[in-house]
């Protein structure tokens, strides 16, 4: 090191130190942050607003949520908004219960089962995570319109779009867990005399568990948020929260009760989150990792 | 991602073996420790058995799945190619598929060509506002995910917990969020009004039309998502490497452009398909802070048409050229992140 000559003129960025704080960047980041999360904040304190206006704030009530006023509707009693919510809930409550079991066992049955049609059927998989949304909502639309016309428009051509497009959750993060455990645990179970049967579903599975909890938490909150194939495919009295907030939402002369809605919506997505951080956690608790690595698995990442 | 345990015979069993004669056990006999070279070959044993197991069996695990995939995936994707190279039905002007390729007709196509005066705006409105929104999400993601993988400390969970929190904010919301603010008595006004940067007589309509607004709506809509691939992309880069070339001479800057932006090129460049492919198709972005006419993008003339009977062919026709021409991308990305799987197993 000795021998290294210092030109002078690097002196004193060197007495700068060369692991200094970048502080610049660190304010980039924080401007960055508040322009992303505060004007959510102030929607959400929009919904609590006396007033009927969305744009400027005149004290604080619940009305939007639990008033019983005709002319205004509020999300508990107006009949439109109440059943957007039902519907929402109930496709991301069935659309996760079918999804996991098949994107589950899509992900372990072609990773094991290695061949031309199961590489073929990979790439399938993961063209449907990149198409863009609306192709497919269009593509789907003809096919319940001209072909599979017993699956009518409204819930049942809903919950089959979003099945097909939320299976590349499971079978991503499945698989990627299924990589990183390997083979040996199953083969120590079959050298101990469990059938292959028994080697998946006692030894497999267990460890399997955290990877289809967050795919399960990531496809609830990603049904609960889905927009374009809901609208494509909607029938009468499909709508979902989303579908209604884009209904309504430009011009912004709705008032606040659409505001109510998307602050439930939000609600149900941290609580998924929330709890789905919790017990990814709870589950991974023998594991080296750390809060970050729950965090970014909830995250899909 | 915790290691998993590496077998220590992982690198015996691919050797060829001999006969491997059957362990078997008494009942009731505790199972004496063989010795290492006779393990190995009970291990081999396993292997056969496990060739010979039948194959369908992880097969059959991943039908359903392959199933819902090619019936709801593949299958639409030959139905709208079938409807766009379709004709119309004389009498009630709705489009009617040919199932046969043999027969296919370019008269949908040919709509689209003659409609190319009315499809042009909207194309190339298409082409120039997802390029300057996904080059400025860039400019706004790349800083700060580097931000959080390198210098965040002790406090980086914090950081990440707020990097992720819009991604659970549903996009609707975040868009209804700006509606709020963006109106003409809204809040963004005020401030302008405050800071004397605009006068009171004559507010800016920031929802009438300005593409700026649309450009503004894609960048707050999409960058989440870039910013965590561009996060794990970061995060994935040894730390040692920049730590080398720091030891090794280099300053901040030329470390960043010579080892951190050169180690990072495939994420940005996944990251840039994760932003692109969906602004591309999106439509309800510009619906919501625009619907002018003025600033219409290709998924919304391709929605129109849908709400049209006689024009539904057309939108086929449309959506199959965009697909054509988001083919190449696609595969692309298709082929990095298979790429990226197989050098992970």
């Amino acid at each position: 090191m000795a021998t290294v000559a210092v030109p002078p003129n690097k002196a004193s960025s060197r007495r700068k130190g060369p692991w200094r704080h970048p502080w610049g960047l660190e304010a980039f980041t924080w401007i960055y942050l508040i322009w992303s999360i505060v004007p959510i904040g102030i929607a959400v304190l929009f919904s609590f607003n006396r007033g009927k206006s969305q744009s400027a704030f005149q004290g604080l009530s619940l009305r939007w949520y639990t008033g019983t006023s005709q002319a205004f509707g509020s999300v508990m009693h107006d009949p439109i908004l109440h059943s957007a919510v039902v519907q929402t809930l109930k496709l991301g409550f069935f659309v996760t219960l079918i999804t996991i079991p098949l994107g589950v066992g899509f992900a372990i049955g072609i990773d094991r089962w290695r061949g031309r049609t199961s590489n073929g059927l990979n790439l399938v998989m993961i063209f449907s995570f990149v198409v863009p949304e609306l192709l497919l909502a269009v593509a789907l639309m003809f096919v319940f319109l001209q072909l599979l016309k017993f699956v009518h428009l409204g819930t049942d051509a809903e919950t089959a779009a979003l099945i097909v497009w939320n299976i590349s959750w499971p079978a991503i993060i499945v698989r990627a867990r299924l990589v990183t455990i390997g083979k040996v645990y199953e083969e120590a179970a079959a050298d101990l005399g469990a059938s292959r049967f028994s080697a998946m579903w006692r030894v497999l599975l267990p460890l399997l568990i955290p990877a289809i909890f967050a795919s399960a938490v990531l496809t609830f909150a990603s049904v609960v948020d889905d927009f374009v194939l809901v609208e494509q495919l909607s029938g009468p009295g499909s709508q979902t929260m989303s579908v209604l907030i884009y209904s309504q939402a430009h011009g912004g002369n709705n008032g606040p009760a659409l505001n109510a809605l998307a602050t439930l919506m939000l609600v149900f997505s941290l609580v998924v989150a929330g709890l789905g951080y919790v017990a990814y956690r709870f589950m991974t608790r023998g594991e080296r990792g750390s809060t970050t690595e729950a965090l970014t698995s909830i995250a899909g990442i | 991602m915790p290691a998993a345990p590496v077998a220590p015979t992982a690198t015996l069993r691919s050797r060829p073996d001999g006969v491997a004669p059957e362990t078997s056990r008494a009942p009731g006999q505790a199972p004496r420790k063989p010795p290492l070279r006779e393990r190995m070959r009970a291990r081999s044993a396993q292997d056969r058995i496990e060739s010979w197991r039948p194959r369908w069996f992880w097969a059959a695990l991943a039908i359903p799945g392959a199933f819902w995939l090619i019936v709801f995936f593949v299958l639409p994707f030959y139905v709208v190619i079938s409807v766009a190279a379709g004709i119309l039905d004389p009498i009630f002007q709705s489009p009617v598929p040919v199932w046969n390729p043999f027969l296919w007709s370019a008269s949908n196509f040919a709509n689209l060509l003659r409609e190319v005066s009315f499809l042009w705006p909207p194309f190339l409105r298409t082409i120039a506002y997802t390029a300057i929104a996904s080059a400025l999400s860039l400019a706004i993601a790349y800083p700060v995910a580097y931000f959080v993988t390198r210098y965040a400390g002790k406090r980086k969970t914090l950081y990440l917990v707020l990097l992720i929190s819009p991604f659970w904010v549903s996009y609707m919301m975040r868009m209804l969020a700006w509606i709020d603010l963006l109106q003409v008595s809204g809040y963004v006004n005020k401030t302008l009004e405050w800071l004397h940067l605009m006068s009171a007589k004559n507010p800016e309509s920031w929802l009438g039309g300005h593409p700026a607004t649309v450009i503004f709506g894609l960048i707050y809509g999409y960058i989440p998502y870039l910013i965590i691939v561009l996060y794990a992309g970061l995060d994935r880069i040894d730390g040692r490497l920049l730590e080398a070339s720091r030891d090794l001479g280099l300053g901040r800057w030329r470390t960043f452009w010579r080892v951190t932006v050169p180690l990072s090129r495939q994420t940005v460049l996944a990251g840039m398909f994760i932003t692109v492919l969906p602004m591309v198709g999106d439509y309800f972005t510009n619906q919501l802070l625009s619907a002018t006419r003025s600033t219409t993008m290709i998924g919304n003339v391709i929605e129109g048409q849908l709400d049209v009977a006689n024009l539904q062919g057309d939108g086929a026709a449309a959506s199959v050229v965009l697909l054509v021409l988001l083919l190449l991308p696609m595969i692309y990305y298709v082929r990095s992140t298979t790429k990226a799987s197989r050098e992970n197993l």
